[in-house]
């Protein structure tokens, strides 16, 4: 292989490169903070709800689950203006990010409500507690500790996915790549940096996740 | 010349979407190449091939498709020197990234099959092809069933991507019309729901077939 | 030369010992229950003896070959020692046919046409020749069992090794496979069954063991150990077992 490789172009940007990784991890973390808020209410609306609820909140997983994120993120960004509602690059980052992973951790956290038993269920009822508590003391925390290696795997993924929001020009660390790709024309190199760093953002993300996760249902 | 939206732009978009197929076919060929040796790397008997399976499957889970396709599609031709066609290298990048989930996927569903059976057969004398072929596979298969297919919405969802580095698919097509007609949100609703109506069908297939298949059970 | 010797063996999960320092020989023809608590190592000790369980001290040696040998070809071995285990562990794709061929076509080579009249000999053995074409889900508990039973006999072991073969079974079909295992033994196959059914031991065994806590503590003609046990481990197990 002839080719040499030259990272010393990118190592002098370093700082810039920190910025992308700054506004990766801010998107990321706003985003499963919100989405996860987002599918939680939406799933009890689907396993909880009356008819009507539960066929919109059904609606809108499916066709959120069914449509690419690029095109989600181009209807919240390109889309909306045509209709009067201007948004910056980070706002319709986060609007169309938050509701990609919304449904997503609907359907996981769906999935979590409805592997508690009925029999735990109608055990705390017969104790005397009401729906509120059953949920809180007998349903949540089970429900929580079955579904976080899921949860947290999406998470990661989501992460991941933020490298999308470069499309419209929100400087995250993929943005950032491709701002130096045309400074130093170094094409291999930054790519590579890059997925190494995203490499690295999801080991952490993963290590941080499983930590939070023993000390959370950790042997009492 | 801005030419309004209508419906011949709905034509030529779900024309464009037989390239996203094609391109999803093509993806998951490759992708179940590689996704076969990934599974049986992870469950080989010797412990550095199941590292080797595992350390392939974290890395490519680890990095963006976005990152793959652009270091295969900017990388490729630097590295070789030659003019790798963007087929290649986007074919290259889809059996990669594909490759490292239906792995995953392929995996679970091999060692879903209770160890009590590969007992059975090693204890009747077979060797650990024999059981693979004769006694897992075949059981294994059936349960793929269900995951793969739900897989599938994934890749024709993440064939969107390679509208980034320039290919005519269904998305690029959008950005096309978007151009020509300045109506972003006809235009993308549009994009949208021929996804959906390429993918919401096979969700549906995968719930089925695993309704079906934990019934039978 | 014993068809088993099983010389000190230790076997340990950890820092838990599960057998300890066990010996034993087996003569051919020989019907051998044994005994004991759950967890004093009996099954182990079973698994041990066609390879399926590593051990850490002791020898095994069946026919000759060293089992725990990590030189030894496991796969020949168990052309020669059939287990059938306590949840028969049947291949639910393939048709009783299939399940009893597989190992005969495909270890020793057989061929399709001759296998199939094996299977109808083996399953007219056990009582069961008109399921051939049937599927595991199809049967019963106990008619499964049979059909594993009869898919050991057909690769003509010297050895069968039972593991709890009738715990896992309705009592109402216990009989059936019990009945099977004493036309077996009288068929003249050596036979090491773990077990609970004090009956069957009495009626069939030729030696009866009892195990405890990974070592052999009584051993000898069931009639003596059942009617006048010597260890005081004997004599509570009998007690909480036979009420």
């Amino acid at each position: 292989m002839s080719y040499v490789f030259n990272f010393r172009d990118i190592w002098a940007q370093q700082d810039f490169l920190l910025d992308g990784i700054g506004i990766t991890l801010l998107l990321s973390s706003v985003t499963i903070a919100a989405g996860f808020v987002l599918g939680a209410i939406v799933a009890s609306m689907r396993v909880y709800g009356g008819a009507t609820i539960r066929a919109v909140s059904a609606a809108y997983v499916e066709i959120i689950r069914n449509t690419p994120l690029i095109v989600q993120l181009f209807i919240v960004f390109f889309g909306l203006p045509g209709l009067g509602v201007r948004l910056d690059a980070m706002t319709a980052s986060l609007i169309a990010l938050t509701i990609n992973l919304g449904a997503y951790t609907a359907e996981i956290v769906r999935a979590g409500l409805e592997a508690i038993p009925r029999a735990q269920i109608e055990a705390g009822h017969s104790l005397g507690l009401s729906g509120l508590q059953v949920f809180r003391h007998v349903v949540m925390f089970p429900a929580l500790k079955i579904i976080y290696p899921a949860l947290t795997s999406q998470f990661v993924l989501m992460m991941l996915a933020t490298s999308i929001v470069s499309q419209i020009s929100a400087p995250d660390l993929f943005h950032v790549a491709s701002i130096i790709q045309s400074r130093t024309f170094r094409d291999f190199e930054i790519y590579l940096v890059v997925a190494f760093i995203y490499l690295a953002l999801a080991l952490a993300l993963r290590i941080l996740f499983a930590g939070v996760g023993r000390i959370a249902f950790g042997r009492r | 010349m801005i030419r309004e939206f209508n419906l011949v732009d709905v034509y030529y978009l779900v024309l464009a979407a037989r390239w996203t197929l094609a391109l999803t076919v093509l993806a998951f060929i490759g992708g179940g190449i590689v996704g076969l040796l990934v599974a049986l790397l992870r469950v080989a008997p010797y412990r550095l091939l199941r590292a080797l399976g595992a350390t392939y499957v974290a890395a490519v889970q680890g990095i963006p498709l976005l990152a793959w396709l652009f270091v295969f599609f900017f990388g490729l031709p630097i590295m070789t020197k030659v003019q790798v066609s963007p087929w290649i290298a986007a074919m290259i990048a889809y059996s990669i990234y594909a490759g490292a989930f239906l792995g995953e996927i392929w995996r679970g569903c091999l060692v879903a099959i209770p160890p009590q059976q590969w007992e059975a057969g090693s204890s009747l004398g077979l060797s650990f092809g024999q059981q693979l072929r004769y006694v897992i596979v075949p059981q294994a298969l059936r349960i793929a069933i269900p995951p793969t297919v739900g897989f599938l919405v994934q890749l024709i969802k993440n064939t969107s991507l390679a509208a980034v580095i320039g290919f005519i698919e269904l998305t690029r097509e959008g950005q096309l019309v978007n151009a020509a007609t300045y109506r972003p949100f006809s235009v993308y609703i549009t994009v949208a729901a021929i996804y959906f109506a390429l993918c919401f069908p096979l969700t549906q297939l995968s719930r089925n077939l695993e309704r079906r298949m934990r019934v039978a059970r | 030369m014993s068809l088993v010797e099983i010389t000190g063996v230790v076997k340990r999960y950890g820092t838990n010992t599960v057998l300890d320092g066990v010996s034993l020989a087996i003569e051919a023809g020989e019907i051998i229950a044994v005994i004991g608590r759950s967890g004093s190592g009996k099954s182990t000790l079973l698994r041990c003896i066609n390879g399926l369980e590593p051990i850490q001290g002791g020898r095994i040696v069946f026919g000759g070959t060293v089992v725990n040998d990590p030189a030894t070809d496991l796969r020949k071995l168990r052309q020669q020692v059939g287990i059938v285990f306590q949840s028969f562990n049947l291949f639910p794709h393939l048709s009783v046919e299939k399940n009893i061929t597989l190992a005969p076509r495909v270890v020793k080579g057989m061929d399709p046409g001759a296998a199939r009249e094996l299977a109808a000999k083996v399953l007219a053995r056990v009582g069961l020749a008109e399921k051939i074409d049937a599927y595991p889900d199809q049967l019963s508990g106990g008619q499964q069992q049979r059909v594993a039973i009869a898919r050991s006999l057909a690769m003509q072991p010297q050895l069968m090794l039972l593991d709890e073969v009738t715990s896992a079974l309705d009592p109402e079909l216990t009989g059936e496979v019990l009945k099977v295992l004493e036309q077996v033994a009288r068929d003249g196959m050596t036979m090491m069954l773990v077990t609970h059914e004090m009956g069957f031991a009495r009626r069939v065994a030729t030696r009866l063991i009892f195990m405890h806590e990974g070592r052999i503590r009584e051993e000898g003609r069931a009639v003596d150990l059942l009617s006048d046990p010597q260890t005081p481990e004997l004599v509570s197990f009998l007690d909480a077992v036979l009420h």
